[in-house]
């Protein structure tokens, strides 16, 4: 088993589930063009990972090789009405903003990969950490997508005005395209080719070579 | 690991998994409902207030809407009614339901809405002596790409504009989303509805210059979003016109409601 500062600390840069394996996208496109709103689903998102990892650890002798995607996913599920049901509670105005997105994540591949890859195989604490860990690889992606479609695309950050918009008598014009989910598609890639330049280990093998021309033959 | 495969346990940890599960979700469903109830409904009133530009930081929205009284008006004849309790009216529902709601023919259709329903809640702002001070209406049409939902604030004399916002829509950000722009939504207190007994206020293209003899009913246009500003401008004179508000507004003006 690895440690659990490596468990921990390792999904962020090294493993990251949105840049290196390119899990859970979508919510990734949908939810980062305000910074607050981000933050909450990340933590949503983290809380979600972390203890349907642990549960699905707990009871990982006994689940029945038949039906452990559905015990998996019934987990999931239960655990994510729970969140949804607390944000409607306590953060009213974000959860109307997050509106299906909290519904996704029981289909975010990131849950659902740690939970049959990591939980299945290892102790409930270990898989607790591990779901904090892909939980905060998650979030750094989408914090750094957050901050830059927020600050450059409405010039505020968490609401707050930092670059003076031109429509409300200051000198910034945003770029609007910013605010539009096609942009977080074009952050993610220059992130990934950022990380990739850093460790090089995570470039990919080019899944195949162009052959060469071949002369024409004929009637086979 | 394979007796875990075995129809017995595989039953077993199915139902027993789905028992706990279903407590889970229903406790925190049940106990939390109350909140969530209290939340729905502050927000729909805090929509109200910031709609018609009188949501004040600072003071609790609940008390702010102690002065605001909900009744129901018949569209029909612009009369008020008692035909359904404003508590429990889904005024959003019974547009869509053809029991409660009119087909509009595509000339009456202004608003690109389909149908409108008969029953309508407005909401009278009264000022201490128990005269109406505002009129809120909620309003709704299509702009770009989707239904924008607000509510127009009118002053007690139906014909000024006290406030206008949108509480939802999905018009691009930047472009069609900046009818949620304080400044934009500033142009609108003060401009005058009917000219002649026509409904006359509507968007213009670029800003509005205050020397033309039309300012008073012309609202600044929206940079780089027509077709956004032709909904909201179709649909503020259609819910302001003879298929809206209109009937209800003259009653009032003439104290038979």
């Amino acid at each position: 088993m690895e440690s659990v500062k490596e468990t921990l600390t390792g999904p962020i840069f090294k493993n990251n589930p949105i840049a290196l394996q390119i899990l859970g996208i979508c919510s990734a496109l949908a939810v980062t063009s305000s910074l607050q709103v981000t933050l909450v689903m990340c933590v949503a998102l983290t809380v979600v990972t972390a203890f349907s990892g642990m549960f699905v650890s707990v009871i990982r002798n006994h689940i029945p090789g038949s039906i452990r995607i559905i015990v998996q996913m019934v987990i999931i599920a239960s655990l994510v009405i729970v969140v949804d049901q607390f944000l409607k509670a306590y953060a009213y105005a974000i959860s109307k903003q997050l509106s299906v997105f909290v519904g996704l994540i029981i289909t975010n591949c990131i849950v659902m990969g740690r939970a049959e890859a990591f939980a299945m195989k290892n102790p409930p604490l270990a898989s607790f950490i591990d779901g904090i860990g892909n939980g905060l690889g998650y979030s750094v992606v989408l914090i750094v997508v957050a901050v830059i479609r927020e600050l450059f695309g409405a010039g505020k950050l968490m609401g707050f005005e930092i670059l003076p918009l031109v429509t409300d008598g200051g000198w910034y014009n945003p770029n609007g395209l910013l605010l539009l989910p096609p942009s977080a598609f074009f952050l993610i890639g220059l992130f990934i080719w950022a990380l990739r330049s850093f460790h090089k280990e995570q470039e990919e093998a080019p899944d195949f070579k162009m052959a060469k021309h071949t002369p024409v033959r004929e009637g086979v | 690991m394979s007796s875990n495969d075995s129809i017995q346990k595989t039953l077993i940890v199915a139902f027993s998994l789905c028992i706990v599960c279903s407590v889970i979700v229903s406790t925190a469903a049940v106990l939390l409902k109350p909140t969530q109830e209290i939340n729905k409904t502050l927000d729909r009133k805090r929509n109200i207030l910031a709609a018609a530009g009188m949501l004040q930081e600072g003071v609790g929205v609940e008390e702010q809407f102690a002065q605001v009284s909900t009744r129901v008006v018949d569209l029909r004849t612009g009369t008020f009614s008692d035909a359904v309790d404003p508590e429990e009216f889904d005024q959003r529902k019974a547009a869509k339901d053809p029991a409660e709601s009119m087909a509009l023919s595509a000339a009456q259709d202004q608003a690109k809405i389909s149908r409108r329903e008969n029953y309508a809640l407005v909401y009278l702002v009264e000022d201490g002596q128990g005269d109406i001070d505002k009129i809120i209406l909620p309003i709704h049409g299509y702009g770009l790409w989707s239904t924008l939902y607000g509510f127009i604030a009118l002053e007690s004399d139906g014909n000024t504009v006290a406030g206008l916002g949108f509480y939802e829509h999905g018009e691009t950000p930047g472009l069609g989303g900046e009818v949620d722009n304080p400044r934009w939504k500033a142009v609108w207190p003060g401009k005058e509805v009917y000219r002649d007994d026509e409904v006359a206020i509507g968007l213009i293209k670029g800003a509005v210059d205050p020397s033309n003899a039309s300012a008073a009913w012309q609202i600044d246009g929206l940079a780089g979003a027509t077709l956004t500003a032709r909904g909201v401008t179709n649909l503020v004179q259609f819910w302001l016109g003879e298929n809206g508000f209109e009937p209800f507004l003259n009653n009032l003006k003439s104290g038979e409601v």
